[in-house]
């Protein structure tokens, strides 16, 4: 059970490092338009020309 | 129609409104960020269409559809109108809305709305952790090694539960303070109670420790609260999108000289000058001008009257044709507009509190498990003489009866069938709307701009022929009136070519004039041409020699207003008609339509009186309208729907804006609204059948936390999944 020691904490970071990019996705605004994100991937407008 | 008051950009400082100079140049460096709504895209080619149309205006620096909010933000040089990015919008056939970005832009509610998904973010994050680490206790970890996985449960579970559980406490301590019991109090409690005791029987290498279920409870409802806050949110944005920022502004002539005012500051007695187009912003006489004035949003008239020195006008009507000098008799305060802004704040206090289903169930929940837990907590007392026990188990008792499900049950529906609804092109301004929505049994209808679109199309354009038709055409073209611009439409669509007609010229109340092969031609009211005038709408046409020729109009009716109205009389609903207008078009229009209950020639307060006197006879009544003078009894009605079209004071008095021309997202609204009632009522009953199922466990502290996650959990689960239903 001694490997809990490790396994624990090494859980406990990676959680923590979903939580905090979670909140760097929130502050960036990645949850402003799930609609539109989902359909402006598909639309090849700018795939000639990339938009400056 | 939307309203035509004269309005000045807001301008970046408040006091710039009172300096002009200062004002221009403040405005000169600055660009110009607008918000449009557009109701109709939905599609990755809307998105793209809309924003080409968009760039292709020149001065357009760039433009940025939303898609989920179905809103375009755009940037440009700072004498980009709304009105040419609208009509822009409209050419490439995108149905668009001027939306107030200054009002819109990011406010409290957006702030409170991440702090609340943080806070979810983290109760989620540490539940996990803690759920995985219980997992360990419940297959049967004894000893040091329980002990432990207790010890950081306990140093992930207490940080997170006091961060996100923060709005619960808030809430409650708000309550408490106030001697009031509200949904916080015992979530509260059930919280503090669980960290308590399962910090003190880890101190004690005690059994059961009740981290996760705090933690559980704590994401449980915040996820109820989120889904609850968004739809509030949204509601609150579409009444900020409704409010009207237009500071009414008026033309004032001291002498020779104009100068622009706000209506608050002029006095009875002083002289307005109201251009073609413009809506006059005063009670008051005409001293000097002729013109034709649309009285429909006020009255529901459709057929707009002449006005010419001596005429009284009030404010709200619409200045058609010539420029007006208007004498002010009544300003502010004692104008009839001002006198619907009274009756509307007089009807809506009279709409009574309407007590939410969540409310009702609240009421019944908060003290019932205070009284539960205490019981068990002093049986278990009286019973061990054990305080530990007894603790134990008022702590399971609550967390078990934890409302998390009762918490989802209302903010899941709703933002479900919100969600549907908003699709469908309807906003939903009022968080109990759908609810009392499903209870109505009488439909109350406006007319003009209602059932009708409010705009007048000629009956029959083909009736006119060959030159007849040809001068009508170049008559009509030369003239900025309703009728004419109609009439001008239907004959170019079918494809007449204008006649040669020379010095044009408009005569201001009376209609439109020229030379047409050496004959003077007159296209205008019944009198000025020569003709005897009917008792319908129509325009008459005089080739100089011969009877005059009249051209009927008649209002169109609204896409899916025929269809609203059989569909309601097929469900059983009443359906009454009110309408401003004459007696005759009121009658034929309802035999058109099939509405056998009609009343005509109403006033404002007729209205508000019909409405609140079907509610003094018990009956739930939805009201449709969209004038000023349906306002009051928008306000009074138990639920009520304007267009989109509508007046801004009619928009803001209702529950719901229809977004598009149609009327057909009424029906889906009825039906989404009582389907989402039933979807409430089953939640809730879920919710109760597993608290019965589980309560009696807690009390006879057969509860160990295995059983609480799972009821917790579950239910939740269930309720959510059965909000998606909706259909």
């Amino acid at each position: 059970m001694d490997v809990l020691g490790l396994l624990i904490p090494v859980s406990l970071f990676l959680g923590a490092v979903g939580l905090v990019a979670f909140w760097w996705m929130l502050r960036r605004g990645q949850f402003d338009d799930p609609d539109g994100d989902a359909h402006r991937i598909l639309r090849d407008d700018y795939d000639d020309h990339p938009k400056s | 129609m939307t309203a035509t008051f004269e309005h000045i950009r807001p301008s970046a400082c408040p006091a710039c409104n009172v300096a002009p100079a200062a004002e221009h140049l403040a405005e000169l460096p600055k660009e110009a960020a607008l918000m449009l709504s557009l109701p109709g895209i939905h599609c990755a080619g809307c998105i793209s269409g809309v924003e080409r149309a968009l760039l292709a205006v020149p001065g357009v620096t760039e433009a940025r559809v939303n898609l989920t909010l179905r809103r375009a933000a755009v940037q440009g040089s700072a004498d980009l109108t709304a009105e040419t990015l609208t009509d822009a919008l409209t050419r490439a056939g995108y149905e668009a809305h001027e939306l107030d970005a200054g009002v819109l832009a990011t406010t409290t509610a957006d702030r409170q709305g991440r702090d609340l998904l943080m806070r979810l973010a983290v109760a989620f994050f540490a539940m996990m952790n803690v759920m995985l680490l219980s997992v360990a206790v419940w297959s049967g970890a004894d000893g040091v090694t329980r002990d432990m996985m207790h010890w950081i449960s306990a140093a992930i579970a207490i940080p997170a539960v006091i961060f996100s559980g923060r709005p619960f406490y808030v809430s409650a301590w708000g309550a408490l303070r106030a001697w009031r019991l509200n949904m916080d109090v015992p979530i509260t409690l059930a919280i503090v109670l669980a960290v308590g005791t399962s910090l003190y029987e880890t101190i004690h290498s005690g059994e059961h420790a009740y981290f996760d279920a705090a933690i559980a409870l704590c994401t449980f409802l915040l996820a109820g609260r989120y889904l609850d806050h968004r739809t509030r949110a949204s509601a609150r944005s579409a009444a900020q999108e409704l409010a009207a920022l237009e500071v009414p502004r008026a033309i004032r002539i001291i002498g020779a000289v104009e100068e622009v005012v706000a209506v608050a500051d002029l006095r009875v007695g002083d002289v307005v000058r109201v251009k073609p187009g413009g809506r006059i912003p005063v009670d008051g006489r005409v001293l000097s001008g002729q013109s034709e004035i649309d009285r429909s949003l006020m009255t529901g008239e459709s057929l707009p009257a002449f006005a010419g020195a001596g005429t009284q006008v009030s404010a709200g009507e619409v200045n058609l044709t010539g420029p007006l000098t208007i004498t002010v008799t009544a300003a502010g305060q004692d104008t009839a507009l001002h006198r619907i802004a009274d009756l509307v704040a007089v009807a809506e206090a009279g709409r009574g509190n309407y007590t939410s289903l969540a409310d009702q169930a609240a009421k019944l929940y908060a003290p019932g498990v205070h009284i539960l837990s205490v019981v068990a907590a002093v049986g278990w007392w009286l019973y061990t003489q054990d305080l530990r026990i007894a603790l134990n188990i008022a702590a399971a008792v609550l967390i078990i009866t934890c409302p998390c499900a009762l918490g989802l049950a209302v903010p899941a529906v709703t933002t479900a069938a919100s969600g549907r609804l908003f699709r469908k092109g309807l906003l939903i301004k009022n968080g109990t709307a759908l609810e009392r929505l499903a209870e109505v049994d009488t439909v109350v209808f406006d007319k003009t701009g209602t059932l009708t679109n409010g705009a007048p199309k000629p009956l029959a354009p083909e009736y006119l022929t060959g030159d007849a038709a040809r001068v009508a055409l170049a008559l009509a073209q030369g003239s900025a009136h309703p009728l004419s611009s109609s009439l001008a439409q239907a004959l170019s669509a079918r494809g007449t070519r204008p006649a040669h007609v020379k010095d044009l010229a408009e005569v201001p109340g009376y209609g439109v004039q020229g030379m047409w092969q050496g004959r003077h031609v007159r296209l205008g009211r019944a009198a000025w041409v020569g003709a005897d005038a009917t008792g319908d709408t129509a325009s008459f046409l005089s080739l100089g020699d011969g009877a005059p020729i009249a051209i009927p109009f008649a209002d169109s009716l609204r896409v899916g207003a025929a269809d609203l109205v059989a569909t309601l009389q097929a469900q059983g609903k009443r359906v009454i008609l009110i309408s401003g207008d004459t007696s005759a078009a009121v009658t034929r229009f309802a035999q058109e339509i099939g509405i056998t209950e009609v009343t005509a020639e109403a006033l404002p307060q007729d209205k508000a009186a019909l409405v609140a006197d079907l509610a003094a006879h018990g009956a739930k009544v939805l009201m449709v309208g969209d004038g000023l003078n349906d306002t009051a009894a928008l306000a009074a009605a138990h639920v009520s729907i304007s267009p989109a079209s509508a007046l801004d004071a009619a928009r803001s008095a209702s529950d719901m804006v229809l977004m598009g021309k149609s009327l057909a997202p009424i029906a889906d609204a009825m039906r989404t609204a009582t389907s989402a009632r039933a979807r409430i009522r089953e939640n809730f009953t879920i919710a109760t059948v597993y608290n019965v199922l589980a309560v009696p466990l807690a009390v006879a502290g057969l509860c160990s936390p295995l059983i609480a996650a799972l009821a917790m959990s579950s239910s939740s689960i269930t309720v959510g999944l059965n909000a998606l239903r909706l259909r």
